[in-house]
């Protein structure tokens, strides 16, 4: 796998092993461009030579905005390739690839798998400010939720999570059914970084800004720095890390369901 | 509708951003002539609900969470751990610590 991915050289192995997804390659290229290829589909080239993913596949999608995006992550990229920077591609190839070789079942079977242990229906019961914390911040959005999805969820201070319905569960999986692969793999992202399904949903729906959805999924974390402190190489790391994926996740999935709109009005005309 | 601030505010900000990815040249750069061709484009001057604009705004403001919080990412990690395995001394320093002195030596030196 190694091997390969010096021997193409728009080929990075992002999800083959830890060490390349730390490791850093020397800047090979001057110039990025976009064009358009083959079915409309957007294309990005490095100074000439178009851009494949770690499978060797062309790097090709729907959306110009989004390869726009791409672009700029890899034009600024300094003296050396920081792949760990470039969440936006890593969706796309991750999207491209499908290395996992899941269909859209398995990845809504996957994702639903989080409503069960979600973060805002976990509560504590000591001490008593984290408590009211959690009331006050995460029972709007399960409120919200509930209301916009007419379905119930709730929340449980025991260790085994609330009860969620089953029809609440086939409310949310018809729900991730109407979106397309790619922004369904976007979603799965967000969801998994989150640790809720019930954050992405609000977040995707525009309920919640990237920064109000991060800070309530880490919102324990917060409240133990407000009482002990923030330490930069850690909680800050942390923070700065989980919102730039979010963000990312996040405008993918837009991105990529406004695409699969447009074409769609065009198949009808 | 979550609040996301002022038009104006999100568009300096991706271009303060663009700025310091791209360094001087970033007026030549495609997302610069994209966003200021979407903002451009968006403006309305009633103060009407328009939903498009604030969807649109919506994802000017995740483009530049997305942009602001990857820069300092990278910044912490290339501070924290960009540099390799830290000394025993910087890792106590991390922490406020000090290793301790012996000034007549820890005995196995030569």
């Amino acid at each position: 796998m190694l091997r390969q991915a010096t021997r193409l050289c728009t080929h990075f192995p992002v999800r083959s092993c830890t060490r390349s997804y730390l490791s850093e390659r020397k800047k090979f290229y001057q110039d990025v461009s976009i064009s358009q290829g083959e079915g409309g589909l957007f294309e990005v080239s490095l100074d000439r030579r178009k851009l494949k993913t770690p499978g060797g596949k062309l790097f090709a999608v729907a959306s110009e905005p989004l390869a726009i995006a791409v672009a700029t992550e890899w034009d600024s990229q300094k003296d050396t390739l920081k792949f760990y920077t470039m969440h936006l591609t890593t969706l796309c190839n991750t999207a491209i690839d499908n290395p996992t070789q899941r269909n859209k079942e398995q990845i809504i079977t996957a994702a639903l798998k989080y409503l069960e242990t979600d973060t805002v229906c976990y509560r504590v019961e000591e001490p008593q400010g984290l408590v009211e914390l959690q009331k006050n911040e995460w029972d709007p959005v399960i409120q919200w939720i509930e209301k916009r999805y007419d379905v119930e969820i709730g929340s449980s201070s025991s260790i085994a999570g609330p009860t969620i319905p089953q029809r609440t569960r086939d409310t949310f999986s018809q729900h991730l059914a109407s979106y397309g692969f790619w922004a369904l793999t976007g979603l799965e992202f967000v969801i998994t970084q989150l640790k809720s399904v019930v954050l992405p949903f609000a977040l995707i729906d525009r309920h919640l800004t990237v920064e109000k959805a991060v800070l309530l999924s880490r919102l324990e974390e917060e409240y133990q720095i407000q009482r002990w402190g923030s330490v930069e190489w850690a909680h800050d790391y942390d923070c700065q890390e989980l919102r730039s994926r979010t963000a990312a996740g996040t405008l993918f999935v837009h991105l990529c369901s406004e695409a699969s709109t447009i074409k769609r009005k065009l198949l009808q005309g | 509708m979550a609040s996301v601030g002022c038009p104006l505010r999100v568009c300096r900000g991706i271009l303060k951003e663009l700025r310091a990815q791209c360094g001087h040249k970033y007026q030549e750069s495609m997302a610069y002539t994209f966003v200021m061709e979407q903002f451009r484009k968006n403006q309305v001057t009633s103060e009407k609900l328009c939903r498009a604009q604030q969807e649109l705004l919506h994802q000017a403001a995740t483009y530049l969470c997305l942009l602001r919080s990857t820069r300092m990412h990278l910044a912490l990690h290339e501070e924290y751990h960009g540099k390799g395995e830290s000394k025993p001394e910087d890792v106590a320093k991390l922490v406020g610590l000090r290793l301790p002195q012996q000034p007549g030596g820890k005995g196995w030196e030569n």
